[in-house]
């Protein structure tokens, strides 16, 4: 196998903040997670060469490198050159046109019939050849666009928050066959999204990104496991975070609790929060290590678990099955201290 | 008395030819002002195209015969390299007629354009599409509804001009005397049965143009939904 390389590093000025970014993608799916206005769609837009950086390189080696964009070689190839696919939010298929037309709209001439109808088949549009997009159901045109991109061969394919406009249930069936779809694929693939899940899901490699910095890179795991910074375990879906005054090596006090807890490592000068994901408290007796109690605390019931609201404002969330609608909150509840995270600003 | 045909003839000549000229001249502007970035070039460009439309046509006749009269920029010139005046002679009602009627095309095709979804533009560019293509094939065919009343309505106004027709081209009969001069030209002669049968053969072009146009946008809007 050759070693194919995907090469991202530019900068932006953008009107409210510079836009940063660097990163190598060696294989597989690359995720970005940002809230939204970070940066996240203007760095899909520069590698696509839609929107040009200010500064910097992109370039992507297969067999040979190809250069996309080069401020110092001044080489910016045109959206036309480059063989990146774009998935568009809104999918962007062309209304005037059938869904064979608008498959075959990137195909020369030549190959074309045979390359449409093989995508028809692969994305099960077979029946659907002749209709306009606006007859088509949401998943259906979301089949569409990916075959478009597909039939023109991309070396890349760039994801804008594919599931961003949609109702939950679609958004988790259009996620099986999203990923389904980009199974056979086996160049790269960068998916862009606010959605932790998505996130999670989706891509070996993230990348957060906040007023178009990255502020974390590493893989979905580790991320997820330890996130470091205050944004990214927000971003990652943290409930619980606090402001923090250390005590000594192992024990500190949460400013907005108001709890002292023990953690299982030793805290380093630089740390600055803690976070509790919302799962990781459990029921339990009053001189057990991280103990809180639970007096005044309010419940809220959803269908499968149960969200309770501490006096002091940390949020518990707690599975349950459907047909469970009893529930008395325990009278104190505890945290494991390798569980607690510790993060800096 | 016969019916004096030559204002009906006259007027579908030259409603014709300018309606082809404004059509893709609306349209060439139109785009390259959509492409362009800075706000202000925009603003005052747009001032220039639309100002036509705004100004009393007796105005625009009188610029017109400013720069084609036999003195002016282009009337001296057409005069010393081909002896042609253009004043008072049937290319003039054309010219008047492509004036007019211009901002209306342009400003049509210009909103037509902007309603375009601009990922449908990027999308194209993605996938390989000539920028020819991306035009003809996404832009304008997306466009079409707004470029084709746009269009027609730039033709009712170019069959319609008076004003600076008047001014530019004159009210001789049979070679610059169209269809409102005509009308006009009968009914200060007091033949108001005359004038009458030219004011219904004008209804009845601007009914059919107005007719084709809503059938055209509606049965193209009705395939798409």
């Amino acid at each position: 196998m050759t070693n194919k390389l995907l090469k991202v590093n530019i900068q932006k000025e953008l009107k409210e903040f510079d836009l940063e970014v660097d990163f190598e993608l060696k294989k597989g799916c690359l995720g970005i997670l940002g809230p939204s206005g970070c940066g996240k769609s203007m760095t899909l837009k520069s590698i696509a060469g839609i929107v040009d950086p200010d500064k910097g390189v992109v370039s992507l080696t297969t067999d040979e490198e190809t250069i996309y964009y080069d401020s110092n070689k001044k080489i910016n190839l045109k959206p036309q050159q480059r063989n990146v696919g774009y998935l568009f939010q809104n999918y962007a298929l062309f209304p005037n046109m059938t869904v064979e037309e608008n498959i075959a709209c990137g195909l020369s001439k030549n190959h074309n019939e045979k390359r449409v109808s093989e995508m028809i088949k692969r994305f099960h549009l077979e029946g659907l050849e002749k209709r306009y997009p606006r007859q088509l159901s949401g998943g259906q045109q979301q089949r569409v666009a990916l075959a478009r991109i597909l039939a023109y061969g991309p070396d890349v394919i760039l994801l804008d928050e594919p599931f961003s406009a949609m109702d939950t249930y679609l958004k988790e069936q259009l996620r099986i066959e999203l990923s389904n779809s980009l199974k056979d694929f086996d160049g790269f693939s960068i998916l862009v999204t606010h959605n932790r899940d998505e996130a999670f899901q989706f891509c070996d490699e993230l990348l957060i990104l906040d007023e178009g910095k990255i502020i974390a890179k590493g893989t979905t795991y580790e991320i997820f496991e330890n996130p470091k910074k205050v944004q990214v375990a927000r971003l990652t879906g943290c409930k619980n975070i606090s402001k923090i005054e250390v005590i000594d090596d192992y024990h500190l006090k949460s400013l907005d609790w108001g709890v002292t807890f023990e953690v299982s490592e030793k805290i380093s000068p630089n740390i600055t929060h803690i976070g509790i994901r919302a799962h990781d408290f459990s029921p339990a007796e009053k001189d057990d290590v991280n103990v809180l109690d639970t007096v005044n605390s309010t419940k809220l019931e959803m269908p499968f678990e149960w969200e309770i609201t501490l006096a002091n404002g940390l949020w518990w969330k707690y599975d349950k099955r459907i047909h469970d609608h009893e529930f008395t909150i325990p009278e104190y509840l505890k945290v494991d201290p390798k569980d607690i995270i510790l993060l800096e600003e | 008395m016969a019916v004096d045909w030559s204002p009906i003839f006259i007027s579908m000549k030259t409603a014709s030819l300018s309606i082809l000229i404004t059509f893709f001249a609306g349209l060439i502007v139109a785009w390259g002002l959509v492409k362009i970035k800075n706000d202000s070039i925009k603003i005052v460009l747009d001032g220039i195209f639309t100002l036509p439309i705004v100004l009393p046509p007796t105005v625009v006749g009188f610029f017109l015969l400013y720069i084609f009269g036999v003195r002016g920029p282009i009337g001296s010139f057409f005069i010393d390299f081909f002896a042609i005046k253009i004043v008072f002679s049937w290319p003039a009602t054309v010219i008047a007629a492509v004036v007019m009627s211009f901002p209306l095309m342009y400003r049509s095709a210009r909103g037509a354009f902007e309603q375009v979804d601009s990922n449908l533009l990027d999308a194209g560019r993605t996938l390989g599409m000539s920028e020819w293509r991306i035009f003809w094939k996404v832009l304008f065919a997306n466009a079409l509804p707004g470029i084709i009343s746009g269009g027609i309505l730039a033709y009712a106004r170019g069959l319609g001009e008076f004003g600076a027709t008047a001014m530019l081209a004159g009210n001789i009969a049979g070679q610059t005397r169209t269809l409102p001069m005509a009308v006009y030209s009968e009914v200060a002669a007091g033949n108001m049965g005359e004038a009458f049968n030219y004011v219904i053969v004008i209804i009845i072009i601007s009914f059919i143009a107005i007719f084709i146009m809503d059938y055209v946008t509606i049965r193209k809007e009705k395939q798409w939904k």
